[in-house]
């Protein structure tokens, strides 16, 4: 009988790369995806012609994107342009590598929404609620905060302490597109865009791409830099209420409770153990909902939690020391990924979590997963 | 000569809802009810999702429910929802169980309170199209 947990350390993210973060109307998808498979072969030191294996995610055409990088793989997976496929491709790779099925998978995610003036709602998403105006991820992920608000008496400044923390992130790397420090009174003052929920809750919308390359733990002895290792993996969905498009009623509480069971149990760690935490941030409150379905503090306690700089560089928890989706760049959690890697090779400057020896990664969305890496 | 407004988006009527709507044109606020399992849910389904069903009809509800939670959009995903901004969309869940989004009629508190009591009213918007929204209630 086959059980996930074997995959414990089995595999590696031997390669990380990616482009610069921001508005590029002269590029498109593939050329950022061929920039960030380039700096990632060049990081691991890979001989390009190895990998045999090809994930591509918001990347139109798998195969053109084959054919600009001269790779003919024996395994290839689409997913789609989803923020919430990230961790979830990256355990199909691992699989398909324990399996076999490949033996150097390149991940490769692009994303030019910023020149395409993608808006996340309105016609361009169409779904049943639209005759009431009720559209987009950020009203979805408004109507849970307003929840916690009503059950737990958190508040719209406790909410900004996300914000705060992830932009001081930003303002120590030199990738990030955001550069100016912001206070929890700048995130008050924000234009409101879905009440409760302002300018700074929300994910910035820029053009980038985000490369990762995986192998197992015995191929990656071979390269360049130290293999970090895929120690606990998890995930569950929450289709219940789908058509909600973001939305589940109890902000994805159980199913992350399931995940946490599940990641902390495979690699044998706790929340606690945890140096650096990654939390895919689309919408400020998603962090809120990650740290109580995770077990990092109790259920309605994330607000007083994150208060006085818990998530920042030096508190009790660094979180997105990247700069995340907030502040860094919407990389729809590839870039946090990446952001865990390099924190664990301590390549990570004036943003590193001195001594990290265990990340995580988490994303808490209809499609919840984690993965808890350590040092190889 | 002035600029017609623009039309805010409608309903995508298929098999699966025609029910729902033609109901509501007839004031009946209505969820889909599986006739194998007595599985009640909205919005519609092919099958049920308990049981797989697809022996599916379309039954009254009492149109009271509770306030969920809401939201004040600030921004026009629509042209057409331009002129009403901000505006409040609400979260009911029905007293039979399923949730619903939709739009507050009546008076309405600038903040209004969680789990409050709350009532469908019917909306008509042309001889086609009947919406149904919510009044707080007592």
């Amino acid at each position: 009988m086959s059980d996930y947990r074997h995959l414990k350390d089995r595999i590696a993210v031997v390669g990380v790369g990616n482009t610069a973060y921001g508005n590029f109307p002269d590029k498109d998808d593939y050329g950022l995806g061929a920039e960030a498979f380039r700096n990632a072969i060049e990081d691991c030191g890979l001989e390009k012609d190895k990998v045999d294996g090809l994930l591509v995610c918001r990347i139109p055409y798998y195969a053109r994107m084959g054919e600009i990088l001269g790779l003919s793989p024996r395994w290839t997976i689409t997913l789609p342009p989803h923020g919430r496929m990230s961790a979830m491709g990256i355990i199909e790779a691992a699989a398909a590598l324990d399996a076999g099925l490949c033996d150097y998978a390149a991940l490769i995610y692009a994303n030019i929404g910023r020149s395409r003036r993608v808006n996340y709602g309105g016609d361009e998403s169409p779904g049943i609620w639209d005759p009431f105006g009720f559209t987009s991820p950020g009203a979805a992920h408004a109507m849970m905060f307003q929840q916690h608000r009503a059950l737990y008496g958190t508040t719209t400044r406790q909410l900004a302490e996300v914000s705060v923390a992830f932009r001081h992130h930003a303002c120590l790397n030199p990738d990030a597109v955001m550069k100016q420090p912001i206070t929890i009174d700048d995130h008050e003052a924000a234009r409101p865009i879905v009440e409760p929920l302002r300018l700074l809750d929300y994910c910035l919308i820029n053009d980038g791409a985000v490369c990762l390359i995986l192998t197992t733990k015995e191929r990656a002895r071979d390269l360049k830099k130290q293999p970090i290792l895929i120690s606990g993996i998890g995930g569950r969905e929450a289709y219940g209420t789908a058509s909600i498009s973001n939305y589940d009623p109890e902000c994805w509480y159980n199913q992350a409770q399931d995940v946490a069971k599940q990641v902390y149990g495979m690699a044998g760690v706790g929340p606690s153990d945890i140096d650096t935490l990654m939390c895919y941030d689309n919408f400020s409150p998603t962090v809120l909902f990650s740290l109580e379905g995770l077990g990092f503090c109790g259920r309605g306690e994330s607000g007083s939690f994150v208060e006085g700089g818990t998530l920042k560089l030096g508190g009790k928890l660094p979180t997105n020391t990247d700069g995340g989706h907030l502040s860094n760049s919407y990389m729809q959690g590839w870039g946090l990924n990446a952001e865990a890697v390099r924190q664990l090779r301590g390549e990570c400057g004036a943003r590193q979590v001195e001594g990290a020896e265990v990340a995580q990664f988490c994303l808490i969305t209809p499609c919840s997963r984690s993965i808890i890496y350590t040092k190889g | 000569m002035d600029t017609p407004l623009p039309a805010k988006p409608r309903p995508k009527i298929d098999p699966v809802n025609r029910g729902f709507w033609e109901n509501c044109a007839k004031g009946i606020l209505s969820v889909q009810r599986c006739e194998d399992c007595g599985d009640l849910h909205f919005p519609p389904s092919p099958v049920c999702p308990r049981c797989l069903s697809s022996r599916q009809s379309w039954v009254p509800v009492s149109g009271r429910g509770t306030l969920k939670s809401w939201v004040r959009f600030h921004r026009a995903y629509w042209d057409s929802f331009r002129a009403d901004l901000p505006y409040l969309v609400c979260l009911v869940t029905l007293e039979e169980g399923p949730l619903m989004i939709s739009n507050f009629m009546g008076d309405v508190p600038a903040e209004p309170l969680i789990g409050a009591p709350v009532e469908v009213v019917f909306d008509r918007i042309d001889d086609e199209l009947t919406l149904p929204k919510f009044r707080l209630r007592g």
